[in-house]
């Protein structure tokens, strides 16, 4: 425990849960640089790569071989290899340099060639590296969607909102494996109630996963994944052939894949070789590129804890993204698993791939609460999409979603659910009751809905499968249900099997059913003026999140009782030294009728008098009209005062004791935090003013310090303060005033 | 790439591997059953098509993908996680798989195919 009370208050900070080692290179815990990282090399002979980094062919393991085959040009191998590494990262951020160009040259590096080129980038220089170098220029999103019941009406419902909310793909996976189909089901059917029809998958084991996207319940699949070292690799029961091999069979049905990897898999598998994380992520990315996939999900992804307890990992993970856009695939930029305890650090990773954009920022962002999420939580889950809509319009960066109101979020989510009602009654599936409709329109999570009898549910999920019921079905069923709107959506993204569009990299389909892709829709960043802009249209969609309020109705709210101050005429100098004048600023008793924090005028003007009236003074009320300035209002009060004491009051609250004397900004007393000022206070404040006047020792008014109020308050502050400023007619002198209040 | 997307951009050209015209699939036909989950499937033809768009796009490999993908449109489902299985570390001999190459290259044509899995039988024991 530390003796120090701050050390235990950061102690006991979200950050100090986290785990940090120091690097210990002979497992792999390095993130970049490992003393035993091999020296960038290639020999080539008669068009054949005979040696790289370092390695002679006949060393080869069976990455390097893959590599050496398939994923390095060697027509421009040895210029690009010739090349020193600062010249080429200076390429990554020149915005001379097209994309196209910059990814002939670095389609001629060999694995070690581009970490150093990598390693001569700081964080900054790679988000505009990555704002460049990403496939699509149009940024996008993907939606996990699962729940811990596997509750189709839930997962149908989350699905639609997820839609709703501008998601273009989502990802379901299963607690329990023989759930796939069902899940599947309903994901699909989901995916197409809201505004558009994303692309749907279902993370199951490999020849699962093809069978449900062969049978037309899922459109995508990202599954495959790649590891850095042999040992690494055929622990997960693969060799880059045998996923070459899978990803042509996915593509030979029309069905779009992406690959997956990530930093900190062979050092959790225990096949990291002492080589460091970067270096062997680039071995799987350029394995992946070699195989001829349109894309990859990277990022770390389920390792992310790992890489973030390290030296550099964040700067890590922007960097295994940056290789991979550089490579040509379209990039699902990870932030899916939950990468830190601290909110702080949470976000400022985000950043890293919001602000530059990626084909997909997040691998799955959780539309779901954190209990939910079968993929291992989610960094940023149900409860955090009111601060991503909140980041995308105060960064104007379009991450991919849109704030939507909770009407519109109901209805899909009923609709949807009533959909899988439906599906799962037309073709004998165990009922989803109204009930446990009703639930999922308004769920938290799947503890808010009604159990159902999972026995007879996985029964279902198996025989669906042995029948090869699919997609066809499920749009037969929707059409003869009345939901042809979602049949005819399905069949849209069903009918893109057969042109193949979204085969191309950084495809996806958009509301209506448009395919956008890195051929349609290319990153033609180079410098301001160019790449992807917030349309106006989007900034408007980005910017009108519904916790907006508008400000012209800000301070319109009338007052109980409300206050009416006539202005009688000229106001004179008094000549009664028992008099305080309390002089209200020019919309006191006007056009606004309420301080900061909704204290009645009436209200406060009654307790002022008060306070003066105890101390047996007699107060005397001006209206000040040249100035909405707290401190000249004050004084103009002094000034006509005939004890030489005023109390200036702005509408919105603030106060101050001021004296014809002193200059017009000193005071005797200043209450500027209108928010912490009670009726009370307002009493005590008219006592001080009078026990001044009479030249008595005044002890202050007790003012609470409240350092959140001008956070709370300063948009309001500000209307206010407006209102007050268009009362001001400068040619006008202070007026005496008859108040009538009720 | 003026003829992408090709659902978009010539329709007209585009078929089903059942023969049918891409036009045709439409929601009342599925009602009818005139297409069924067999037609929604993509062609050797379409894939060549997206190979070459790929090609042209600068990237060798996913048009080597897609043209792999184009040789396997015909091919069954079981055929292909059979051989998936076989590719995968320790399921086959060099042997096996030289043997499975030359099946697949002549029985189907599957020649980049056939190129993929000879290069795996190199590695294999």
């Amino acid at each position: 425990m530390p003796s120090s009370k701050r050390y235990a208050a950061r102690a006991g900070r979200e950050v100090n849960r986290d785990s940090f080692i120091e690097e210990w290179p002979e497992t792999g815990l390095i993130v970049t640089g490992s003393p035993y990282d091999p020296a960038p090399s290639v020999a080539i002979h008669d068009g054949r790569i005979v040696e790289m980094d370092g390695r002679p062919e006949a060393e080869f393991d069976i990455l390097d071989r893959f590599i050496a085959l398939h994923a390095i040009d060697v027509a421009v191998a040895e210029a690009a290899m010739a090349t020193d590494s600062t010249a080429l990262a200076r390429m990554l951020v020149d915005v001379h340099a097209p994309r196209p160009t910059v990814v002939r040259v670095f389609a001629g590096l060999t694995p070690a060639k581009i970490v150093e080129v990598i390693g001569r980038l700081n964080v900054v220089e790679m988000m505009l590296a990555l704002q460049k170098m990403r496939a699509r220029r149009t940024p996008s999103n993907q939606a996990h969607v699962t729940n811990r019941r596997e509750n189709p009406a839930l997962l149908a419902a989350d699905a639609a909102e997820a839609v709703e909310r501008g998601f273009a793909e989502l990802e379901t996976t299963v607690g329990v494996a023989r759930y796939a189909p069902l899940n599947a089901l309903a994901l699909l059917i989901g995916s197409a109630t809201g505004r558009g029809a994303a692309l749907t998958q279902c993370a199951v084991e490999e020849s699962l996963g093809l069978r449900l996207a062969l049978l037309g319940l899922t459109s995508y699949a990202e599954t495959l994944s790649v590891y850095g070292t042999e040992k690494a690799f055929r622990d997960g029961d693969d060799t880059p052939w045998s996923k070459a091999f899978l990803a042509s069979a996915y593509a030979s049905r029309g069905i779009k894949v992406r690959f997956t990897s990530g930093t900190g898999s062979e050092a959790l598998m225990g096949h990291a070789e002492a080589k460091s994380m970067l270096y062997l992520e680039t071995r799987c990315l350029m394995a992946i590129r070699g195989a001829g996939s349109q894309g990859v999900q990277n990022g770390s992804i389920s390792c992310i804890a790992l890489p973030e307890s390290l030296p550099g990992g964040v700067r890590g993970v922007l960097a295994e993204n940056l290789i991979a856009a550089m490579l040509d695939l379209e990039v699902a930029s990870g932030n899916d698993a939950m990468a830190s305890h601290s909110g702080i650090r949470k976000a400022a990773k985000l950043m890293l791939q919001f602000l530059p954009g990626a084909d997909f920022v997040f691998s799955g962002y959780s539309v779901m609460p954190r209990q939910d999420n079968l993929f291992g939580g989610g960094n940023f889950d149900a409860d955090d999409l009111d601060d991503y809509n909140i980041l995308q319009r105060d960064m104007q960066a379009d991450g991919g979603l849109r704030p939507v109101r909770e009407p519109e979020v109901l209805e899909v989510r009923r609709r949807a659910a009533l959909a899988v009602q439906a599906v799962f009654e037309e073709m004998a599936l165990p009922p989803v009751s109204d009930a446990e409709v009703e639930a999922a329109v308004r769920a938290y999570s799947s503890e808010d809905m009604p159990e159902r009898n999972v026995v007879a549910d996985l029964e279902a999920a198996g025989e669906f499968l042995r029948g090869g019921r699919n997609g066809v079905d499920v749009i037969q069923a929707l059409a003869r249900r009345g939901f042809r709107d979602i049949a005819e959506k399905i069949l849209t993204v069903q009918k893109l099997r057969v042109s193949g569009d979204y085969l191309q990299t950084s495809a996806l389909v958009l509301p209506g059913g448009r395919v956008l892709s890195a051929i349609n829709d290319p990153n033609d960043y180079q410098g301001p003026g160019t790449g992807y802009r917030l349309a106006a249209e989007r900034a408007a969609e980005i910017d009108a999140i519904p916790q907006a309020l508008d400000p012209r109705a800000i301070g319109a709210e009338p007052a109980q009782p409300p206050l009416r101050l006539e202005e009688t005429g000229d106001a004179a100098a008094g000549d009664n030294p028992r008099e305080i004048v309390i002089a209200v600023g020019p919309a006191f008793g006007g056009a606004l009728q309420a301080t900061l924090l909704g204290l009645p005028h009436a209200r406060v003007l009654e307790a002022l008098i008060q306070g003066v009236e105890e101390e047996r003074l007699t107060a005397r009320v001006v209206k000040i009209r040249h100035t909405s300035d707290c401190g000249f209002i004050g004084h103009a009060g002094a000034r006509l005062s005939g004890s030489g004491i005023a109390i200036g009051i702005q509408s919105k609250g603030t106060t101050v004791i001021h004296r014809r004397d002193l200059e017009p900004l000193d005071n005797l007393e200043l209450f500027p935090q209108a928010p912490n000022l009670t009726l009370d206070s307002y009493r005590v404040i008219g006592c001080n003013a009078a026990k001044y006047a009479k030249g008595e020792p005044v002890l202050p008014v007790p003012v609470q310090i409240d350092n959140l109020a001008r956070l709370k308050y300063i948009v309001r502050t500000t209307i206010l303060h407006l209102k007050e400023t268009e009362q001001v007619d400068p040619a006008r002198r202070p007026q005496e005033v008859r108040a009538r209040h009720a | 790439m003026p003829d992408y997307p090709l659902a978009e951009k010539t329709p007209g050209q585009l078929k089903t591997p059942t023969g049918l015209d891409f036009t045709a699939i439409t929601l009342e036909a599925v009602l009818d059953s005139r297409v069924t989950m067999e037609d929604l499937r993509v062609t050797s033809e379409a894939l060549e098509l997206q190979a070459r768009i790929a090609e042209a796009a600068g990237r060798p490999q996913l048009a080597e993908n897609l043209r792999r993908a184009a040789e396997l449109a015909g091919v069954p489902e079981e055929r292909i996680l059979e051989i998936y299985n076989v590719l995968r570390p320790g399921r086959a001999t060099r042997a096996g798989l030289l043997a499975l190459a030359a099946d697949l290259e002549a029985r189907y044509g599957a020649a980049r195919c056939a190129a993929l899995i000879r290069e795996a039988a190199e590695s294999a024991a």
